[in-house]
């Protein structure tokens, strides 16, 4: 017996109890793959047809499973399946700009109207396509679902491409493009475990948007546990949204927003200090704590390797890859 | 049942792989090897190697092996650091309460590979 496998706009036979990886490999289909026995992770495609095996989504981290992802060394068929490599088949969809607010000196909130439903998570990061063909990657700050557009928020460099086209050529109801979205950075609580782990997120300049947009996802779906956003900034003048995220804490019993400031005056609404040594001390006794962390890449990957060492375990960190630019 | 299945499969990596890379990471005598590399990566890698040698399935050959730690070697790869990732390796699987003798299987596992780990 064997069931239809739609890759890339083909469709291929797969026998029966066959792996996808192997089908389409002899199939001379190029899939990155390493060891074909569920380890490596390498070899991993998103099935868009059918449903994951357990045994292909088997050490999976969460987010993954969540977005269907599975291993295809691993994924049998039994029944027809449909399978794209990660993100590989994302379209651009435009857009129009609803609103430009600025949040502070350097970051501009940027809201998006899609025509067409766009199926982002908050806290995922879609491309940015503007009008002269520029594209930069940004996160999802709000509940698309929910507010009818995709807030990002936008650090404006001095003499950056994207912010002299946000501040020379962007207008209102102008057309611009969105691609994706992608990144595993989200909150998702799976079947079997309890909404009331603690949550610590923490995050640096306009690395707060993800977070922004986990913390209210998970509210709205109604998360038990303790959410701690710790915003960092080096000077005051550089934290932003602080009354909306203040509102929000007074509104939810179980969130904390700690804005912290390396170079600020103790006594002021905000916490002194270096963000890394505030968020290490406090996961030292959360051990199943689910850490998200977005900001600079030197900066997050040392927080991660702190709060790894002192118990979070590796597969409830999250972070996204992409890196901030111009 | 063979030493992978006795010892968990899957599941048994997955509860190693943190547990050891922590032992790894803090240890002065080997954590330079893993410094420059992503740590999410560096997880599956160490999953990969905890397969292996639990005796579980896996396509690595000894030409891999090599290819895999030529530029650790290097950097000085020796005897001794081989010593002691078998040293975090039986301590993971004791606080995990894998019974000696399973261990001291794991780690002639570990052992045999060893020459092509070295690039010897
Ligand atoms: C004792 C026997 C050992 C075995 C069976 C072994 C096995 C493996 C395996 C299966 C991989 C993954 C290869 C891949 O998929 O690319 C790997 C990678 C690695 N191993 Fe080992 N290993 C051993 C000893 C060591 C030692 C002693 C060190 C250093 C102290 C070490 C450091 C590394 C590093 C840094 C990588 C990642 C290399 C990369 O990212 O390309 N290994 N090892
Ligand atoms: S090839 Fe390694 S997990 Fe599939």
């Amino acid at each position: 017996m064997s069931f239809n496998l739609a890759y890339d706009g083909e469709c291929y036979s797969i026998e029966d109890g066959a792996s996808v990886l192997d089908t389409l490999l002899d199939q001379g289909i190029e899939i990155p793959h390493s060891c074909k026995s569920g380890v490596c992770q390498s070899c991993m495609v998103e099935v868009v047809t059918g449903t994951p095996t357990e045994a292909s989504q088997t050490g999976l981290k969460a987010t993954f499973k969540a977005l269907n992802y599975a291993l295809s060394c691993c994924l049998v068929a039994k029944e027809d399946l449909g399978v794209s490599l990660p993100n590989a088949e994302d379209s651009e969809v435009p857009v129009s700009i609803i609103k430009m607010e600025v949040l502070n000196h350097n970051v501009l909130r940027l809201c998006l109207k899609t025509k067409k439903q766009l199926d982002t998570i908050p806290g995922q990061y879609l491309s940015l396509i503007t009008s002269d063909s520029l594209a930069r990657s940004y996160s999802v700050a709000n509940i698309p679902e929910v507010d009818g557009y995709i807030e990002l928020h936008i650090r404006i460099i001095p003499n950056g491409r994207l912010g002299a086209w946000l501040l020379n050529d962007a207008r209102l109801w102008m057309e611009v493009k969105l691609r994706g979205p992608a990144g595993e950075c989200f909150y998702v609580c799976e079947k079997d475990e309890e909404n009331d782990f603690p949550m610590v997120l923490a995050g640096t300049s306009t690395g707060l948007a993800p977070l922004y947009g986990i913390v209210r996802d998970a509210l709205a779906q109604g998360h038990k546990g303790s959410i701690d956003l710790f915003h960092g900034a080096l000077q005051p003048e550089d934290l932003y949204l602080v009354d909306e995220l203040y509102d929000l804490s007074q509104q939810h019993k179980n969130f904390s927003y700690i804005p912290c400031v390396m170079k600020g005056n103790d006594g002021d609404f905000y916490t002194c200090g270096d963000i890394q040594e505030l968020v290490a001390k406090h996961v030292v006794n959360k051990k199943d704590a689910r850490l998200y962390l977005c900001g600079a890449p030197d900066l997050v990957n040392a927080m991660k390797k702190t709060a790894f060492l002192s118990g979070i375990a590796s597969k409830h960190i999250f972070n996204d890859a992409f890196l901030p630019s111009k | 049942m063979t030493l992978y299945e006795k010892l968990g499969g899957e599941a048994a990596v997955s509860a190693a792989v943190d547990i050891f890379y922590r032992k790894v990471l803090t240890d002065d005598r080997v954590n330079g090897f893993f410094d420059d590399i992503d740590m999410d990566g560096q997880i599956a890698k160490q999953k990969a190697f905890l397969t292996m040698v639990f005796g579980g399935p896996n396509n690595y050959t000894g030409k891999n092996m090599r290819e895999a730690h030529a530029p650790l070697v290097e950097k000085g790869l020796s005897d001794l650091h081989v010593d002691v990732v078998i040293e975090h390796l039986g301590a993971t699987l004791k606080e995990l309460g894998v019974a000696d003798e399973d261990i001291a299987e794991v780690a002639s596992i570990a052992n045999s590979v060893r020459d092509d780990v070295l690039n010897r």
